[in-house]
């Protein structure tokens, strides 16, 4: 088995080392046509200065202001908010699409963050939990949850108020039984679902603009 | 006496502002300057030793500063020092040993977590690899005890055999993985090379600065852990795993702060979970019902390093009142990581054979199951032969089965039908040893009237700072509005970790005393420098919405407390005490009683269940706050239903691998699989445990229910499931 391993490692070696390959390459070539050559020369040496040309330029509006980035083409819309904007009310729970943790708005529809990727958001507009609420006073649903404790740590509790807003706006939460159908794909763990349908139902009868 | 006007109202949590809008921080929400990101690399076998670590590849990636091992680091003082132990706890890069598939083994730091990922990937190890064994029935013949876990016998060993109407039955449970929707993860920063300050996922501040200790041999003072919210644990998170160890050494090694956040698959493999169990159940009864013997064995999963062992057959020993009875348990080392105490710990684990062999004894009978657990009712503990502090379980099979309609329930299994679905009803009980700990807390009472509360405990979701705002509001008679409790620094005074239901027990007892204690200096500075207080006494004073109220010759005098400070020229007034269980438990067996009734469909054709109602009944002593504690009793009975229903680590034993590791294959119930749930409380204050007369809730959310299910698919079918999880197969 280990020699398996090992084999497999090796074809993973060559791979990656294709990959670096093909980057320095195209760095080069970008470098050549943009790049004056005193700092040609020093991107050889200095990957701090070589890691911008593995970034990609993308601008989107993020709670409601416009933002210029620059990021890995292999950077998830989760870990640009979080790891490089500080927002981090979007949580990672099993980065894999499974958990919906890291719900977040894109043009107004529910997206597991974790799985789409930052460069893909030319031009969108995305909102995290912490661009809900409207200055101190909070979303309809932000309120709700507290009133009917729809959390207990608090980790998935962004992400399933996310998910809720647009559960109302999707038209999917016309009943218990079909919110928590419409929910199931975002897990608690504390199990807080019960109070989860009691917050979501009151907002939808409520019939506040979500 | 002024009444409690806090405590038992369902207030809303004190951070749910913060959790609504992203605002909590939990560990990795943290930033700051020079952060660097780490990320593990885990062994592939599941037994033997590394040969060799290639990191040429990852150390060349962009990015990356270190590839951390065993073979470029000293192992931590800790680790060095010979402990005469045979087994203990997995020493990350102290040796080159394989004990478990997914085991860490290096580390990687790079400059962006991409990077890390990235050169994580490019580690080339290889192995000299070992026999393994993950199956623990096959394995069995290496079971064993350890000192902790001693056979127990009361009156005659297998009495049960005796007994005119018998049963015997196996039961199994499977690895169950403690999964909180939080990674577990940790960022270690060093200030010089003996101050360490770690954010990290744990239950215990305290817990970890003390590991730490030991492990850096570093003092007390100069270890900082902060841990302000926590984004569940259910146990996971009561120990220090080799995760933190890895990435405190290779902060270090880098000399910059350094964050890991695990990944769900390593959730699986080096936190802990509930240990797989096998349990065979002998019980007798003559032929009205009264029990005659009972004899409850057990084996279960423990690591091939590390002893580990919990309370799953004690619970035998004294739920009934039967003159005989037997239990013996033993542990079976496997090639997995430790298991660690999972919510309801092993008690959940042995309610459900018992509780399921009490409804099977029941059909032999031809008895109501219900009917049989109240006829063997145990008034005073047969285990310690004391009597219970408080013991209400009576009340609550009665409150819960009007609720629920269990005289709807068919006597006989397969009776009731709607549509394509069999009916069936379930009950069951959960008890789980109701605790008081010693805890420390400390009080500052400001001039503006404002007060803080502080205790090195931690919430991991039950609502512990609002509950202890409720305490302290009701102890000094100031609003809840004026006061705050902090938690999770073990910068605070000294309090054990959030685990075994006893936050409330242990550190409102604290939060309770300490505010005694504010209430006398507050006194002190009165009688002392306001002359019209000279007087005061506590028995002729109260305290009142802020205010000392003394009744005097002249009638009633009163004086806000914040006056009391400026009056006395006290800007700050700060009190800490420390609190502790009495000889009260010499007297008494305290214990949190619990009982569950499930109403289940099960169709007839594809075996699919659905859970359609649940009643579960709390006998928890005083309810701190009813909101709060209701959400604790959901989130207890969602666990019993992926106990009972969905959840079961399934370990690949050809590569000793677990072959469902995230979310997608081991099934945690979501939305759709939870039934509306009705909670119950007796409220009812226990006369001895602590001042608040609050018993321990936590874990009696869960323990039982699995067996409830299992009740119940039974009266609905007719088909009796030993093992879970009960999923369609075992049906049809």
């Amino acid at each position: 088995m280990s020699q398996d391993h090992s084999e497999k490692q090796s074809e993973q070696k060559e791979f990656h080392e294709t990959r670096r390959g093909f980057l320095k390459q195209s760095t080069a070539m970008m470098a050549l046509a943009l790049t004056p050559p005193i700092v040609l020369k020093a991107a050889e040496k200095d990957e701090a200065i070589a890691a911008l040309f593995e970034k990609v330029p993308v601008s989107m509006e993020i709670n409601g202001k416009k933002q210029q980035l620059s990021v890995e083409p292999r950077t998830t819309l989760l870990d640009l908010l979080r790891e490089q904007l500080a927002l981090t009310g979007t949580k990672k729970g099993c980065d894999h699409g499974q958990c919906g943790a890291c719900t977040v708005h894109i043009n107004g529809m529910r997206v597991n963050s974790c799985l789409t990727l930052a460069v893909m958001q030319e031009g969108k507009k995305i909102t995290t939990i912490e661009g809900l609420a409207n200055g101190e006073e909070l979303h309809p649903m932000q309120q709700a949850f507290i009133k009917h404790d729809g959390f207990q740590c608090g980790y998935c509790t962004p992400g399933q108020i996310m998910s809720a807003v647009a559960c109302i706006r999707e038209g999917h939460a016309n009943s218990p039984e079909e919110i928590r159908e419409f929910m199931s794909g975002n897990i608690c763990r504390c199990g807080a679902y019960d109070n989860i349908v009691s917050a979501v139902l009151e907002v939808k009868q409520g019939g506040q603009k979500v | 006496m002024r009444q409690d006007k806090n405590v038992g109202k369902p207030l809303d949590r004190v951070d749910g502002r913060l959790k609504v809008t992203g605002g909590a921080k939990y560990f990795a929400d943290n930033h700051m300057e020079d952060l660097q990101h780490a990320c593990l690399v885990c062994s592939t076998i599941a037994s033997g030793r590394i040969k060799s670590i290639d990191t040429k590849a990852a150390l060349h990636a962009p990015g990356v500063l270190d590839v951390v091992s065993h073979l470029n680091t000293a192992p931590a003082p800790g680790y060095k020092q010979p402990d005469g132990k045979a087994r203990r706890q997995l020493r990350i890069f102290a040796d080159d040993r394989i004990y478990a598939n997914g085991q860490p083994v290096a580390i990687v730091v790079a400059n962006t977590m991409e990077r890390a990922v990235y050169a994580a990937s490019l580690v080339k190890i290889q192995y000299e690899q070992e026999v393994h064994h993950t199956d623990m029935r096959a394995n069995d013949k290496a079971a064993y005890q350890t000192d902790r876990m001693k056979d127990y016998v009361r009156g005659t060993t297998d009495a049960w055999k005796t007994a005119p109407v018998q049963l015997e039955a196996s039961y199994s449970t499977p690895i169950e993985v403690h999964n909180p929707m939080e990674l577990a993860g940790i960022i270690a920063k060093w200030d010089g090379p003996d101050n360490l300050t770690i954010w990290s996922k744990t239950q215990g501040v305290k817990n970890s600065q003390v590991a730490l200790r030991e492990i850096f041999q570093i003092p007390d003072q100069n270890i900082v852990v902060h841990s302000p919210f926590v984004g569940g644990g259910f146990g996971m998170a009561l120990r220090i795993w080799p995760h933190e160890i890895a990435t405190i050494i290779a902060a270090k090694k880098v000399g910059k702060p350094v964050k890991l956040v695990i990944s769900r698959d390593q959730m699986f493999t080096m936190v802990g979970h509930r240990p797989a169990a096998d349990q065979k159940i002998g019980i007798g009864a003559t032929q009205d019902g009264q029990l005659v013997g009972i004899t409850h064995e057990a084996i279960a999963s423990t690591s091939t390093y590390e002893d580990f062992t919990e309370a799953i057959t004690s619970m035998s020993r004294f739920m009934y009142a039967c003159p005989n009875v037997n239990t013996r348990y033993k542990i079976v080392p496997i090639n997995v990581c430790t298991p660690i105490w999972m919510r309801g710990p092993g008690e959940a684990t042995g309610a459900f054979a018992l509780e399921s062999a009490i409804d099977e004894l029941s059909y032999k009978l031809g008895m109501d199951p219900l009917a049989l657990r109240v006829k063997n009712y145990a008034a005073t503990d047969p285990e310690k032969n004391l009597p219970f502090s408080s013991n209400y379980l009576r009340e609550a099979y009665e409150m819960g089965a009007a609720k629920i309609g269990w005289n709807n329930r068919p006597a006989n299994p397969r009776a009731l039908k709607e549509g394509d679905w069999f009916v069936g009803y379930g009950v069951s009980t959960g008890v789980f040893g109701a605790h008081r700990g010693k805890a420390s807390a400390g009080a500052i009472f400001k001039s503006d009237g404002s007060l803080v509360v502080q205790s090195a405990t931690t919430d991991i979701g039950p609502g512990t700072a609002t509950a202890m705002v409720q305490i302290a509001a009701d102890a000094t008679g100031i609003s809840p509005n004026h006061i705050q409790f902090q938690l999770g620094e073990s910068t605070f005074p000294d309090a054990p970790e959030q685990g075994g239901s006893a936050t409330v027990s242990t550190v409102g007892s604290a939060v309770h005393d300490v505010c005694q204690e504010l209430k006398t200096k507050l006194l002190e500075l009165a009688t002392t420098h306001i002359p019209d207080f000279k007087n005061s006494t506590p028995e002729n004073s109260t305290f009142e919405n802020g205010y000392l109220v003394t009744a005097g010759d002249a009638g009633k005098m009163e004086i806000s407390l914040s006056d009391i400070l400026q009056k006395s020229n006290t800007p700050v007034l700060q009190v800490t005490t420390t609190s502790k269980a009495g000889d009260e438990r010499k007297k008494y067996s305290m214990y949190s009683f619990s009982v569950h009734f499930a109403k289940v469909h099960v169709h007839a054709s594809t075996g699919i269940v659905r859970i359609k109602h649940v009643v579960s009944v709390a006998d928890s002593g005083t309810i701190v706050n009813s909101k709060t504690a209701a959400s604790q009793m959901i989130g207890g009975v969602v666990g019993g239903i992926g106990m009972a229903l969905t959840e079961e680590a399934v370990l690949d034993h050809r590569y000793g691998r677990y072959a469902n590791n995230n979310f997608g294959d081991y099934h945690v119930p979501v939305h759709a699989d939870t039934p509306p749930t009705d909670i119950l409380f007796i409220n009812k204050k226990d006369p001895v445990i602590n001042p608040m007369g609050s018993k321990g809730m936590g874990e009696i959310a869960l323990i039982g229910f699995a067996a409830a299910v299992s009740n119940a698919v039974y009266n609905a079918t007719g088909k009796r499931v030993r093992d879970l999880p009960i999923t369609p197969d075992k049906l049809i």
